[in-house]
């Protein structure tokens, strides 16, 4: 039976480390992913798992032994947020481009400056160029369920790919919620043991990793990752699909929230989806009108054709992003969102939102403005501009 | 028991070994680093497995350019300053894959920087393995400035070394400050082993001081003098001469720290003055122009100082 508890969100990745029993977890301490590798370090100091855990000296140490353990044929994991990220930032590079079936849990908080705690996105915001599959959460229950998936995602050999599996800092890291444990037995067969056919320490076969490529390879090794991140989507579904047969929760790259006959939509990633989904209710409620909202789940490999898709039938559509990259255009999820929609002729308005930086909150009535303001855009025609700012102040 | 270290030393022996870095790599005629490298390879005993590491520099770009590897072992480079960190990374693997039955081989793990990638940027991820104890060597071949980038200079750069960075002009004399003293820093994490070498005459001192390092348990430090024609400007074929001026000038003392405890591995019968492991180099042309005598002086007396503070560690 599966187990129902209460826990935190780094409480739940941390057990799901637990019953992965990972081999090696390098790891460093930070605001607010402490917490993880200070559970997996009291599961180690109870014989309850067998990791071996490597107390580095920097997140940079972390991501590098970390590549260092999985070049070697280990099932390597660690865990960070922001400025420690921001410290891997060159080995998530390296680590993509070795194929390494690397782990990460992030708990994501704002980037200094000015230096802040709270959750934003800006730290795996920034890093989504870095050729990491990327996995989002709303819920404790989500951190969870893609933490487990991760493995056989990351360790597929038409994959082959590190992958980052974030929720927000403090929101859910913190936050104690109801969540549905699955058994121990069930993850390590979902999980699978790991057996990789090309490491250092294969007795049979020498293994040369990280060399100097010359202009003439090193765009093909480029043009490989892309194929793994192509190839992943397909991997992600599959893992969803078994992973729903063992639990009944069902993922995929985005969740669908009343958009089957709604006019307007937010799409939007993280905790503040929940909020959003309140919002949602209540106006469907109150005022009946025909509002929706799509949580991402999957950044990296963006999932552009079924994202155009799903708002083929909106009126206008809200873009939320949770971090700046002070572009024309806005914030990253709307610059992919948009750019999605584009290239399917999509006929409805848009408009991307900026908000919740370094944590700032966002409310049921915020999103019922949002609401508004895309119905006045589908009737007037008449956007704010390519983008605008939830709750900042003037 | 006898250690492998203790056994006697035969050159044509040990030469024999072997080679486990395979010629056809880019390294330069006359360079130290690729020395270094081979003779502390060659102190592996055979048919032992190694992983070896490397941080970004000459070294790495040029003995690893895909799809070549001139390494008979297998080998992993990640960036420039965690070569520390990685092979923390592969010898933690290699402990818990043993233990769960995963391998059977026994491996030994070492890794090469450069003096950047070592002194300076590679610093703190180095000072981190040391301190955690894993059992692996961090083979430092110092060449006393960047040279993979062209000569900048670093930490490790002897004082008024005409560098790119630091070079000798109308107001200048070269670089201002005195050599960090790494081996000394390292010494300082009480690792078991640490030593200072280069490569004189037969190789013994550094071949059994390679041995030595592999061989004990734990981590072990090797800072190995690594010349470069190219930035220092010597002949290729000056190589073993500068590396034996170096010694015999007690400019790079070579000693072991085991277990803490400072030994002199060579007292030069006659010790040179500093000016004859300086005139053959281009780095130093500037020092015997008439104006700068006296800065020659001033190294000869930071050589003597730091050598008679050697001997008193040594308690000689």
């Amino acid at each position: 039976m599966a187990v129902r508890e209460r826990l935190s969100g780094n409480e739940a990745v941390a057990y799901a480390i637990k019953q992965i029993n990972p081999d090696v977890m390098p790891a460093f301490p930070i605001t607010p992913s402490t917490e993880i590798p200070q559970y997996v370090a009291n599961y180690i100091a109870n014989g309850d798992i067998d990791t071996e855990f490597i107390h580095v000296e920097s997140e940079h140490s972390a991501m590098s032994a970390t590549i260092g353990a999985s070049a070697a044929g280990a099932r390597a994991v660690t865990a960070t947020s922001s400025c420690g990220m921001a410290l891997m930032w060159e080995e998530l590079y390296v680590a993509a481009s070795n194929r390494l079936p690397i782990v990460l849990a992030l708990v994501n908080r704002a980037l200094s400056g000015p230096i802040n705690i709270n959750a934003d996105h800006s730290d795996s915001m920034g890093a989504r160029d870095s050729g990491w599959i990327q996995i989002y959460a709303e819920s404790n229950q989500e951190v969870y369920d893609n933490y487990i998936q991760a493995f056989p995602i990351a360790e597929n050999e038409a994959v082959h790919l590190p992958v980052m599996v974030c929720q927000d800092g403090f929101i859910t890291s913190h936050g104690v919620e109801n969540i549905m444990l699955v058994e121990d037995d069930k993850v390590k067969e979902f999980v699978g043991e790991y057996t990789p056919k090309h490491y250092l320490l294969n007795a049979d076969e020498k293994l040369a990793v990280g060399p100097y490529a010359v202009s003439n390879y090193y765009m093909e090794t480029k043009r490989g990752q892309r194929q793994a991140m192509i190839n992943a989507k397909k991997v992600i579904l599959e893992a969803a699909e078994k992973f729903e047969k063992m639990t009944g929760r069902r993922y995929g790259f985005f969740e669908e929230y009343k958009m089957d006959d709604a006019d307007y939509a937010v799409v939007i990633i993280g905790s503040a989806a929940g909020t959003c989904k309140a919002a949602v209710d209540h106006i469907r409620n109150t005022a009946k009108k025909k509002v929706g909202l799509i949580k991402i789940r999957v950044f990296r490999p963006f999932p552009e054709e079924e994202i155009a898709c799903a708002l083929a039938n909106v009126k206008a559509v809200a873009i939320m992003d949770r971090s700046e990259m002070f572009a024309a255009s806005g914030g990253p999820l709307g610059a992919e969102v948009r750019a999605a929609m584009y290239q399917a002729h999509c006929k409805a308005e848009a408009v991307n939102y900026f908000y919740g930086l370094g944590g700032r909150d966002i409310t049921v009535s915020d999103f019922e403005r949002v609401y508004e303001n895309l119905e006045k855009m589908a009737e007037t025609h008449i956007a704010v501009g390519m983008y605008d700012y939830i709750g900042l102040r003037g | 028991m006898e250690q492998v270290w203790e056994k006697a030393y035969n050159f044509k022996e040990v030469m024999n070994k072997p080679e486990r870095l395979a010629g056809g790599h880019r390294m330069c005629a006359g360079c130290g680093g690729t020395v270094t490298v081979r003779t502390v390879l060659r102190a592996l005993e055979e048919g032992d497995k190694a992983v070896i590491g490397n941080a970004t520099g000459c070294l790495e770009v040029s003995s690893f350019m895909y799809p070549y590897t001139a390494y008979e072992d297998s080998y992993i480079h990640n960036a420039f300053e965690n070569a520390g960190a990685t092979l923390s990374g592969v010898e933690t693997a290699y402990n818990v894959l043993k233990k769960k039955g995963k391998i059977k081989d026994n491996y030994k793990f070492i890794t090469f920087g450069g003096d950047g990638g070592t002194y300076d940027i590679g610093f703190q991820s180095l000072s981190g393995a040391m301190e955690r104890g894993h059992d692996m060597v961090y083979v430092c071949y110092d060449n006393g400035a960047y040279m993979n980038t062209g000569t900048q200079r670093s930490s490790a750069t002897p004082q008024y070394a005409d560098t790119t960075t630091t070079p000798a002009g109308k107001v200048s004399s070269g670089k201002v400050q005195v050599r960090k003293d790494l081996a000394a820093i390292i010494a300082e994490h009480h690792v078991p082993y640490v030593a200072q070498s280069t490569f004189t005459a037969n190789f013994k001192d550094l071949y059994t001081k390679a041995q030595r390092a592999i061989y004990t348990k734990g981590p072990a430090f090797l800072n190995v003098l690594s010349p470069c024609p190219r930035g220092w400007g010597y002949e290729p074929s000056e190589l073993m001469n500068i590396c034996r001026l170096a010694a015999d000038t007690c400019y790079w003392p070579m000693f072991e720290v085991i277990d803490g405890k400072w030994v002199l591995s060579y007292e030069p019968k006659n010790k040179l003055p500093v000016e004859d492991f300086l005139r053959p180099q281009r780095r130093f042309k500037h020092l015997f122009k008439k104006e700068n005598e006296e800065l020659i002086g001033e190294l000869q007396a930071e050589v003597d100082r730091l050598w008679e503070a050697l001997k008193k560690r040594c308690e000689l």
